[in-house]
């Protein structure tokens, strides 16, 4: 009998979880930097910690992805053993961390993004992208609720606090216009109940988000154009330098283990 | 050892974070059975995935069925159902009570309000207490601050 190559499900399937993975794996990233640099040592356990989950999720769908393939890489390969070009994640999450309302705009973005996403993920016709969602919305809400209160109170606090969160806001609008980007993938495994096409989150997140800046004594922006390019690999200039740094160690010590 | 000796001795291992709680009392241990092929097999639920004592608990409970007279034993993660704080068991929250860690109240309840009357404070048990950090020590806890006594204390999240 001759090896099989993978149904093309799987592999959808595989490529979906990708995505999702390298979201959290690259947000995860970008949170790092923080650590002993925020603005209180609350502050410094709390952005580590939501990497630390972004890290478990990133790791549960990186694998999970290696399997469904057909390829059978582990977490580790997939993370370390990738070029720039192979990475699915949206470019907001690439995006430099600026200062820490820059921060928070993203995290009120992507984690009120990932709680209704991984919400709905939960009843996908595949076990383990339903299992793994199940967890993950709970790990989601808290990163909501961490978000959302910064933004309330960076909106309410001072002139400055006020200006540089509007600020924020403004800059990654466009950027988060890509998490709901539609295509054929989600849409057709949307269809067969398996994944969950973003552009049906939309109206939802603008909801739940308009809510919290409405709170907070801030404007929505209205920006002009949508990133893109992301999904398909094509990222922006400050990707590669990121992605060198994040897999240094692995380049410099290969096979190494813990 | 057979199955039930095994369960235990399982049963006794300790959380690698919170050494207070065995990973039976906080509800991490899902079963431990013989497979058809009998081998030993222990399903264990992650708290958070993220949580960087999982492995350890892993390489501990490895050790533990090794000990047992089962070195090719296994064990296996399970994502679903997700655990919740709801599974601890009530000597669980008593050891985590006596080790000045508030346990978790009903994981179905909303999440903590700004204002308002809080978790008891272990210190002084006034429940004027309000959130100071979104996450503690470790991934599960959550840190208060009392306003009567001034102390600040972790509290296990409900999820």
């Amino acid at each position: 009998m001759t090896s099989e190559l993978p149904d093309t499900r799987n592999r959808l399937i595989a490529e979906y979880a990708l995505r999702l993975g390298d979201d959290a794996l690259v947000l995860c990233q970008r949170l790092c930097a923080w650590v002993t640099n925020a603005p209180t040592i609350e502050e410094d356990l709390a952005l580590s910690n939501i990497a630390l989950d972004l890290l478990g999720q990133a790791r549960t769908l990186l694998a999970f992805s290696g399997r469904s393939d057909g390829t059978n890489r582990s977490d580790d390969d997939l993370a370390y053993r990738r070029t720039e070009r192979e990475f699915r994640n949206a470019l907001l999450l690439e995006l430099p961390g600026g200062d820490f309302a820059f921060t928070i705009a993203r995290q009120l973005a992507y984690t009120h993004y990932t709680s209704l996403l991984y919400g709905q993920l939960a009843a996908s016709a595949d076990e383990g992208l339903a299992s793994f969602a199940t967890r993950a919305a709970k790990e989601a809400e808290y990163h909501c609720l961490h978000a959302s209160q910064w933004t309330v109170r960076l909106g309410l606090g001072t002139e400055e606090s006020h200006r540089r969160m509007q600020s924020g806001l403004e800059h990654i609008w466009p950027y988060a216009a890509e998490l709901f980007e539609a295509d054929d993938l989600t849409t057709r495994l949307d269809t067969e109940g398996t994944a969950v096409a973003p552009a049906g989150l939309r109206a939802a997140w603008e909801r739940e988000v308009t809510g919290v800046l409405t709170e907070a004594g801030l404007t929505v922006p209205a920006p002009s154009w949508q990133a893109t390019g992301g999904r398909s690999g094509v990222h922006t200039e400050v990707f590669a330098p990121l992605l060198a740094e994040f897999q240094s160690v692995f380049r410099q010590y290969p096979g190494g283990l813990w | 050892m057979d199955t039930d000796q095994v369960r235990a001795r399982v049963e006794t291992v300790p959380d690698p974070e919170l050494p207070m709680v065995t990973l039976a009392d906080l509800g991490v241990i899902r079963s431990v059975r013989e497979d058809a092929d009998r081998v030993v097999e222990v399903v264990v639920t992650p708290t958070y995935l993220g949580c960087p004592a999982l492995p350890v608990m892993e390489a501990d409970l490895r050790t533990v069925l090794a000990e047992c007279g089962h070195p090719d034993g296994r064990v296996t993660w399970a994502l679903s159902p997700a655990w919740t704080t709801d599974w601890i068991s009530e000597r669980g929250r008593e050891q985590l009570a006596a080790h000045g860690i508030v346990p978790p109240g009903d994981a179905g309840a909303p999440l903590p309000v700004r204002l308002g009357l809080g978790r008891p404070c272990p210190n002084c048990g006034s429940v004027a207490t309000r959130p100071l950090g979104p996450f503690g020590s470790t991934g599960c806890q959550t840190i208060l601050v009392c306003t009567a006594c001034r102390e600040s204390f972790p509290h296990m999240k409900a999820v």
